[in-house]
């Protein structure tokens, strides 16, 4: 590059070319960011250009807020299930559609018509959880209008007279939204793995099926390996989708930005818009986004610690 | 399930590659597994393809009914057609929120492309002090939720006068798109050669000229699959625009995004009791990304893939 380095006016053009995208981005992402921090150890109400300096206050009422507790918790079970039931799910279709097919000289094989069901089943990640949400808002109606409960009618399973109200039913509305979490996800982690499992060299399984390997050791034995990075990423990705929900919890379920029924759905996100939009505790709401943070980054942590296996080179 | 779809020279060099090797009996003992696994995969898949299809033909279905036959049962086929729905849809703020969402967009993609470019590609040729700083700079946004920067975001977008403003959603925008544009386009542009950019030079052509003739149309494929992202992800923003995007007061008109429109709507609709146009309006908003995904399904796939696993 030493021809770039000598030519004439190479500080001002790096300079032109930088001056703008940075200036954007400082102003209204990094600083943002920053000033989140300082306000979180204020009692601004984001209304008076006044506030005070109150050190952990809003840390230590946030331990007490039974509200927030409960939706620290709801973000932690989500945590656990969503990334877990997507990847697996994923992972199963993703398998079947490229090793599932008639055995042939070949040895595995994917489906007919694999193409067709990629495109059918990522149809959804190309949607706005806008319209996932009032789609399953009337997958979920509580009469029979509703599909689930219209479809549980017809076969029995639910008396017409008492339709099951899935999104005010308190130990059902939080699973109600993790299923429509999966329904969302699945297409697009099967796409994932489905296109790291064909970057998978097509005689390491000829080896293996030479060596006698069935098609579930194929699967544990080298498919699931070789994938292990792409199964990281993916559990890194879902978790942060899980730590959010903002969506769906504020446009599915009952109450100011969602929670209910009596805070059954509740999730950090809705308590920290409902605080700063609603209640006008901008310093509190600050102090909930910091948590959100630190709570991120240590997941991915201990995500990416958790799945290390040793890197497979091929 | 017999009719297994290949292409001609694929099956014509298994056929080939089956009789060279001539190997009966190994083909029949994977074979018949094979077939059974076949049968089974085939079930499995075509039932997550139904849940995936049906309950979106089953909304789109809804926006025929009327609001009585939509309430009484769900499995019912549209008794008449009506077809009004739509055009109610359309002027109940359907049309003018993807009008509005339409604005920013033919700005903030742009924009986003091309500041997040410029920034790329100074970053991934031009070795001066501090550009590993700023490079990190840039990237690390993508690590932060986004709630972290809401509560002060809104007060600098008020202070700058910029609340329910189209112009202000832009630069917010394009802001957030930032990290992951640069990420993306700075791995794109150093995989460019260095030899075109060298003639280039040597024919004199400024920096400027040969970062806009020469740099950006060779890193086309790149600006495409990043561009599909920030497509996709302006379009389904709903949060941004949820804060930024409220009349400020009763005289200010309703600036809203398709996404907080369509929410809008199903708030409006639940006491109007009038589902069908909120069918409608959801149908009205799926349309255009059916279209765009059929017509690029095949790089938006690949874009998104690689997009997560780079």
């Amino acid at each position: 590059m030493s021809h770039v380095a000598n030519s004439k006016g190479r500080g001002g053009f790096i300079a032109g070319f930088l001056i703008l995208p940075l200036a954007l981005y400082l102003t209204f992402v990094i600083w943002p960011y920053i000033q989140t921090f300082g306000y979180s150890f204020t009692n601004w109400t984001g209304q008076s250009p006044t506030f005070d300096f109150v050190g952990l206050d809003n840390y230590s009422a946030l331990m007490k807020d039974e509200v927030f507790r409960g939706a620290l918790l709801h973000n932690l079970l989500l945590l656990v299930f969503v990334p877990t039931i997507t990847i697996l799910i994923a992972l199963f279709f993703a398998f079947m559609l490229n090793a599932g097919g008639r055995g042939g000289a070949g040895g595995v094989q994917g489906v007919a018509g694999s193409a067709l069901y990629k495109v059918i089943y990522f149809f959804p990640q190309v949607l706005s959880l806008a319209i996932l949400a009032v789609l399953f808002g009337a997958v979920y109606r509580s009469d029979e209008g509703g599909l689930l409960n219209g479809f549980l009618t017809k076969l029995g399973l639910v008396d017409p007279a008492h339709p099951i109200e899935w999104l005010n039913e308190p130990n059902f509305v939080l699973w109600c939204l993790l299923l429509v979490v999966v329904w969302h996800g699945v297409g697009f982690y099967l796409v994932l793995f489905s296109a790291a499992m064909q970057s998978i060299p097509k005689d390491i399984y000829e080896a293996a099926l030479l060596d006698g390997a069935k098609r579930a050791q194929t699967f544990f034995k080298v498919t699931l390996p070789l994938l292990w990075d792409s199964v990281q990423t993916s559990a890194v990705y879902l978790g942060i989708a899980a730590m959010d929900m903002f969506v769906l919890v504020s446009t599915m379920t009952s109450g100011q930005f969602g929670g209910g029924p009596d805070h059954h759905s509740e999730v950090m996100a809705t308590v920290l818009m409902r605080n700063f939009l609603y209640f006008g505790k901008a310093g509190y709401a600050c102090a909930m986004g910091v948590v959100m943070l630190v709570l991120t980054l240590i997941l991915s942590a201990i995500t990416l610690r958790a799945t290390r296996r040793e890197h497979v080179e091929f | 399930m017999t009719t297994v779809v290949k292409a001609p020279g694929e099956a014509a060099a298994e056929k080939k590659r089956a009789s060279a090797t001539g190997q009966p009996r190994k083909k029949r003992d994977s074979g018949s597994e094979g077939m059974v696994l076949n049968v089974f995969s085939h079930g499995f898949l075509a039932v997550w393809g139904i849940l995936i299809i049906l309950p979106l033909i089953w909304l789109v279905l809804g926006s025929f009914k009327t609001d009585v036959q939509i309430g009484e049962s769900a499995l019912s086929w549209p008794a008449n057609w009506h077809f009004d729905a739509f055009p109610r849809a359309w002027d109940k703020g359907i049309g003018s929120y993807f009008a509005n969402t339409l604005i920013v967009m033919v700005f903030s993609v742009p924009l986003t492309m091309l500041l997040g470019s410029m920034a790329a590609y100074v970053l991934a040729r031009y070795p001066f002090r501090g550009n590993r700083p700023i490079y990190y700079f840039f990237v690390s946004g993508a690590m932060f939720p986004v709630f972290l920067a809401l509560v002060p975001l809104f007060f600098m977008v008020k202070r700058l006068d910029m609340l329910n403003t189209f112009q202000g959603l832009i630069l917010v925008y394009v802001a957030y798109s930032m990290p992951f544009t640069v990420f993306f386009m700075h791995s794109f542009f150093r995989t460019l050669p260095t030899a075109v950019h060298e003639a280039a030079v040597i024919d004199g052509a400024s920096h400027t000229r040969i970062f806009f003739q020469v740099m950006m149309p060779m890193a086309k494929p790149g600006l495409i699959s990043v561009g599909i992202f920030n497509v996709l992800g302006q379009w389904n923003q709903y949060i941004l625009p949820s804060v930024l995007m409220q009349p400020q007061t009763g005289s200010d008109p309703e600036r809203y995004m398709l996404t907080q429109g369509l929410i809008q709507l199903q708030y409006q609709m639940g006491y109007e009791t009038d589902l069908p146009v909120l069918f409608a309006g959801v149908t009205i908003a799926m349309i255009p990304m059916l279209v765009v995904y059929l017509s690029f399904q095949r790089q938006i796939q690949a874009g998104l893939t690689s997009a997560t696993l780079k």
